[in-house]
């Protein structure tokens, strides 16, 4: 299996902080989600990590058994 | 020396800092800020969740660069997560240089960017709810400033 982190809010769409989902291409991933978790994910300004590094193009990602991806929305401030 | 903690408990900026400048003998100038979670306003609680792998690197990365661009002795840099009382420090920077402008703008340039690019999330406790705090455009003129 591959595990899904949700920081942030997303956490809170989730309902979980982290998921453990079947390997594969990440559209099959978000495809098997919730529709209103996998929308909250695509948002442009969420930026993905593959075990720890962000990656400019998160829609080419193949998860592979073990792989974590992560899911930032844009950090708080104030 | 650079210094830089994610802390998960409350935490005594001045002996961090106390520590910090007897470990640079003959700096010319130390600046330090700290900030507090402001109360008033019905807030009961802040809670800063973290990313393990990306936030402390990130603001390793943070602290080398600042170091670099104001040609600092040493840099300390001290970030809490986990849940807050208002009153309870949140964020030290501790910047040392030889003289004090670079201390006062390396103090500035590392907070700015904490604010707006350091991956911490941050909910807010009111009334026994807890709300998440999105981000503001005044963070992002704050760090436009440095361009």
């Amino acid at each position: 299996m591959a595990r899904l982190v949700f920081l942030g809010k997303l956490a809170d769409v989730a309902g979980a902080a982290e998921c453990a989902v079947k390997p594969g291409a990440l559209a099959d991933v978000l495809a098997r989600l919730p529709a209103a978790l996998a929308v909250a994910l695509l948002d442009e300004r969420v930026r993905v990590a593959l075990n720890g590094e962000l990656i400019a193009h998160p829609e080419a990602v193949i998860l592979a058994d073990g792989d974590e991806l992560a899911f930032l929305p844009p950090v708080s401030g104030g | 020396m650079i210094k830089v903690c994610l802390l998960d408990r409350p935490f005594d900026p001045g002996a961090f800092v106390g520590a910090f400048t007897a470990a640079h003998p003959g700096l010319g100038a130390v600046c330090t800020f700290v900030g507090e979670v402001r109360g008033g306003d019905g807030v009961a609680a802040l809670e800063l969740s973290h990313y393990a792998p990306l936030t402390l690197s990130g603001m390793e990365q943070l602290a080398s660069r600042t170091a670099d661009r104001f040609g600092l002795i040493g840099l300390l840099m001290l970030h809490r997560v986990g849940e807050l009382r208002p009153g309870e420090p949140i964020v030290c920077v501790s910047a040392a240089a030889s003289h004090r402008r670079a201390a006062f703008d390396a103090a500035q340039f590392a907070m700015d960017h904490l604010k707006s690019r350091a991956w911490f999330w941050k909910r807010e406790k009111r009334g026994g709810q807890w709300s998440w705090i999105e981000p503001r455009a005044e963070d992002y003129a704050d760090l436009a400033r440095w361009d």
